[in-house]
């Protein structure tokens, strides 16, 4: 290396320089000769096209994604309106133009002139929507003085419509006009001010799959900014269709036996997780939201006490109250607590401490095993269960069953619910565990949240002995131009097994035979959901908002209707090979078994009624 | 202790040259962020001259001390501005789908742009113990390969494609100056066109379809072969004499908000015409031919080699971003030095300017 170090010397890097110098020189003159080219041979022809700017960008919607049902019934649309719109730089003088359209279509002035200003931020070459939807009459007068209109256009988009108006409204969801923070968000690529994006349920979730992409067209425009001649075009992406695992008659027959209360409804085919419908009611109309809405619609609908905008499916938390009974007998015969021939006797109350917890059957249910305590849902019997499981062991049941945790079904905001355990009360509230709590645990009461349609994956897994389905909304996905982009049926990671119950065959074969007691012997609580030809197994629930103190002789029936309980069923059909699994669950309803069973027998009805 | 001769052998033409590329600098940028933009942002001109201001601080430190320092701080200030990048990767602030800029209190900073200079010091300082006549044999060039493969990749995970690349030329210019053996080069060659095809295979459809559009924007009408055309019309129309300051139109239209940094070329030559492009084109070449020459007159390796490659990144600079402007050349992110807003970027340019002022001050300075 050292001898060859003396040789690479000033001298001879300084001959390698006049080679750089050369070669930079040479770019220089390729740099020069390039400017000579565009601004003194090509010089006119550019000075040309520079004024009035006319080379434009002009955008093409993309039109969004249909949804259909899982029969490829249609469900959301799309439906061209017109946008008219203005180019400030164009319609010069502004005033005169805005005149003119006050003239031909007899919009008032001052507030075009509110739009326009609000817009002041904004290129003078970007279209400035003046009104939306003006309708085909405008559109026609427009058209036919559109030389007396420079600057003024009329822009072709088209517009969500839902077909069936308020039906599966939380579960399709809506769109909205993107906002700044969306924008900005990098989430939404491809995406400008004005555009309209999925803001809930489905039309959110599915977004990306939905939305398409962009096309544009280069043109060249005249003085008062009419196209002349179109140089490029690519053209707009449309979004994939989307195929609902919905059941379009079943979700209208849940809304129609929803109509004038509050609750929701869910069903799924418990052999696939499949959510055949989903209802929650109030409902509200989506094609509200895309046409824009005042201000007082939209406090009416937020301020509504039935929390119309809720998903009372997935975000609406109750005690589950006697469904819960469930949980209880699969964690007593599980962890060897009872089993099928102990027996309790029920006095009508039971003496924990110096408290007497009652029994809704204030007379008694006398002697009773686990399938006839299920039947009819005696609470004395699970007292006894609960007290000697304790909070904890029931709280690992209930997990394991999926409640207290979302159920990951791909809609907004989904709810998790609350399993209680002593810790968790000790570190929410400071205070320990009290054990005449976990009396109350034990029949669904107490701190217990859960959402429905964790309820409705805890009946579909007892019905399909024992495997937990993540609910799934989407059957399939397909392009515009009808390839399978995604299909629920083809690959096993599509179908998401959750889990399986912790509870062996033949503690569920004993839950479903309570279950089945429910519905079908006289005695059961869920007797008014017997059906002649179809089995159905269930479990009622009611909600206590006034807790049942000892000494409050007062009835259900004759309380103030916001303290009411809630009505809650679940049920499958048929018992011996399920095809169907509901929940219903009525707010303020009273009884599950007056109020919320006979809504899950239509259903099953109408369901199987075709394919029995 | 104070030695006369710093004084005498100071570089007046370079700081003037250096002087008048910003004057007119600035008075590019205030037509860019004015002329006919709806909403204007004089501010940018004013954190300009901040910057300006801080970049001449950066260059008088630049030019103070012995520049052979930097020959044995080479590895320091290049582990510094590693650690920054990565630094960016794990800190960086998002902005438009990429991680370029450190926060670091009222300031952000590019370090990207920074971390070219830290290259040239380094390569400088390898190059200038290991050149000799014969040429340097692909043993040898391992180790700067290292040096640049590792910058080049941070940068190009940001993703900043202009800033990366510049890493990779820079270092290839100033390999090739020190000279590669015949052989080697040979082979060098041999592999590089032969892996192309092998490259081309395993790149994804997306991927593919993304060089072509680089290399051919025509592909891509509504994104960067609409703003090549709207560049090439601002340019030509500026004709022999150009619109007039203030005067440009093309600014109004929506390739936003590149032509105050990127395309800021267009500006100028849509306002000041051919001849206005000729006097910055020749300004630019005057500063090289400048560089050249103190690289020229330098009588020892390190320095020559450094400041060979300082000027070597300016050329490029120039000749990407104005070829870019130009249309001759595929859209990527590289500033115009002094002309293009951006704080890193002059402050990268006036700490360049005075390490040539450094050089050139102490070319009569033995070690």
């Amino acid at each position: 290396m050292g001898k060859y170090l003396k040789t690479a010397d000033s001298g001879w890097y300084r001959q390698r320089l006049t080679g750089v110098v050369l070669c930079i020189v040479a770019v220089f003159v390729v740099l020069i000769a390039r400017l000579f080219y565009l601004q003194i041979i090509e010089g006119e022809e550019f000075r040309r096209l520079s004024e009035n700017n006319c080379i434009r960008l002009q955008s093409i919607e993309p039109s969004r994604g249909l949804i259909y049902d899982r029969n490829g019934i249609l469900i959301v649309d799309n439906c061209p309106f017109f946008d008219l719109t203005v180019i400030l730089k164009d319609a010069r003088p502004i005033e005169h133009t805005i005149e003119k359209l006050f003239q031909y279509i007899n919009i008032p002035a001052s507030d075009l002139m509110r739009k326009i200003k609000r817009n002041k931020g904004i290129s003078f070459y970007t279209p400035v929507v003046l009104k939306r939807d003006i309708g085909r009459d405008a559109l026609a007068v427009i058209e036919a003085h559109k030389f007396d209109l420079s600057g003024v256009g009329v822009k072709v988009r088209p517009r969500r419509h839902y077909i069936n108006r308020r039906s599966a409204a939380h579960l399709i969801g809506y769109l909205g006009e993107i906002n700044s923070n969306e924008l900005k968000s990098g989430k939404y690529s491809g995406c400008r001010a004005g555009d309209f994006i999925g803001k809930f349920g489905v039309e959110r979730a599915y977004e990306d799959f939905l939305r398409g992409k962009h096309g544009g067209r280069q043109v060249e425009v005249n003085a008062t900014g009419q196209v002349v001649r179109i140089l490029e075009t690519v053209e707009a992406q449309a979004g994939h269709n989307i195929f609902l695992t919905i059941d379009q008659p079943l979700q209208q027959k849940a809304e129609e036996l929803l109509e004038g209360v509050a609750g929701a409804v869910a069903v799924m085919d418990p052999t696939t997780g499949d959510i055949l419908a989903m209802a929650s009611s109030p409902s509200f109309d989506q094609n509200a939201f895309v046409k824009g809405m005042s201000h007082e619609e939209w406090n009416s609908l937020i301020s509504n006490p039935f929390r119309p905008m809720e998903n009372k499916a997935v975000q609406g938390e109750y005690p589950p109250a006697s469904t819960y009974k469930i949980i209880t007998v699969i964690a007593g015969i599980e962890e060897g607590v009872i089993d099928e021939n102990t027996t309790f006797y029920c006095p009508g109350h039971y003496k924990y401490g110096d408290r007497k917890f009652r029994c809704w059957k204030r007379t008694g249910h006398g002697s009773v095993n686990v399938i006839r305590a299920l039947a009819e849902s005696c609470d004395v019997f699970f007292y006894q269960v609960g007290q000697k499981l304790g909070v904890d062991r029931l709280a690992w049941y209930a997990k394991a069953c999926g409640l207290g945790s979302p159920t990951g079904i791909n809609l907004d905001n989904e709810a998790s619910g609350l399993i209680p355990t002593a810790a968790w009360k000790n570190r929410y509230t400071g205070v320990a565990w009290q054990k005449g709590e976990t009396l109350s645990i034990a029949i669904g009461q107490g701190y217990n949240l859960v959402t429905p349609i964790q309820m409705l994956v805890l009946i579909s897994a007892v019905a399909n002995n024992g495997e937990i389905y993540t609910p799934s909304i989407i059957k399939k996905i397909e392009t515009a131009e009808g390839k399978l982009v995604y299909d629920v049926n083809n690959s096993r990671e599509n179908r998401k097994l959750a889990g399986r119950l912790p509870a062996s065959r033949q503690t569920l074969e004993l839950v479903k035979k309570g279950l089945w007691e429910v519905v079908n012997k006289r005695h059961g609580t869920a007797n008014i959901a017997h059906v002649d030809g179809i089995d159905i197994s269930g479990k009622t629930g009611t909600v206590q908002l006034v807790s049942r103190k000892t000494n409050d002789n007062t009835y259900e029936e004759d309380r103030a209707p916001h303290l009411k309980a809630h009505a809650w069923f679940v049920a499958y059909a048929p018992s011996d090979e399920p095809k169907i699994a509901v929940v219903v669950i009525v707010e303020h309803g009273e009884h599950g078994s007056s109020a919320a069973a006979p809504i899950a027998r239509e259903l099953i009805k109408t369901y199987l009624g075709g394919t029995l | 202790m104070f030695d006369r001769r710093l004084l005498e052998h100071f570089d007046w033409a370079l700081l003037g040259v250096t002087f008048l590329l910003g004057c007119f600098g600035l008075i590019i940028l205030y037509s860019a962020v004015t002329a006919g933009v709806p909403t204007p942002q004089k501010v940018l001109c004013i954190k300009q001259v901040v910057w300006y201001c801080v970049g001449l601080c950066a260059m008088v430190i630049s030019f103070l001390f012995n520049y052979r320092m930097l020959d044995r701080w080479a590895h320091v200030i290049y582990a510094i501005c590693i650690f920054l990048l990565i630094a960016v990767f794990f800190f960086g602030n998002y902005v438009g789908g990429a991680r370029r800029w450190l926060i670091l209190g009222p300031v952000s900073i590019q370090p990207s742009e920074i971390v070219k200079i830290a290259v040239i010091i380094i390569l400088a300082r390898y190059y200038s113990k290991l050149a000799n006549v014969r040429g340097l044999v692909l043993r040898e060039l391992i180790h700067p390969f290292i040096l640049t493969i590792i910058p080049f990749v941070l940068i190009l995970r940001q993703p900043d494609l202009g800033t990366a690349l510049m890493v990779v030329l820079i270092a290839g210019s100033m390999t090739i100056f020190v000279k590669i053996e015949k052989r080697s080069l040979a082979y060098i060659i041999a592999f590089c066109t032969g892996s192309i095809p092998l490259v081309l295979y395993c790149l994804k459809g997306y991927q593919k379809q993304r060089i072509l559009t680089f290399l051919n924007p025509d592909r891509d009408p509504l994104g960067a072969g609409y703003h090549i055309i709207q560049s090439k019309i601002a340019v030509g129309s500026g004709m022999i004499s150009g619109k007039g300051f203030l005067k440009g139109t093309q600014n109004a239209l929506s390739f936003l908000p590149e032509q105050h940094t990127d395309f800021i070329f267009s500006v100028l030559s849509e306002e000041w015409g051919f001849l206005g492009s000729l006097i910055i084109l020749m300004l630019f070449l005057m500063l090289i031919i400048i560089g050249l020459n103190i690289a020229y007159k330098c009588r020892e390796p390190f320095g020559t080699i450094l400041s060979m490659g300082i000027t070597v990144m300016i050329s490029w600079q120039v000749f990407i971003n104005i070829g870019m402007v130009i249309g001759l050349m595929p859209v990527v992110g590289v500033p115009l030095p002094f002309i293009s807003y951006g704080g890193s970027s002059i402050l990268t340019i006036m700490i360049c300017i005075g390490i040539l002022m450094n050089i050139s001050m102490r070319r009569f300075i033995a070690e």
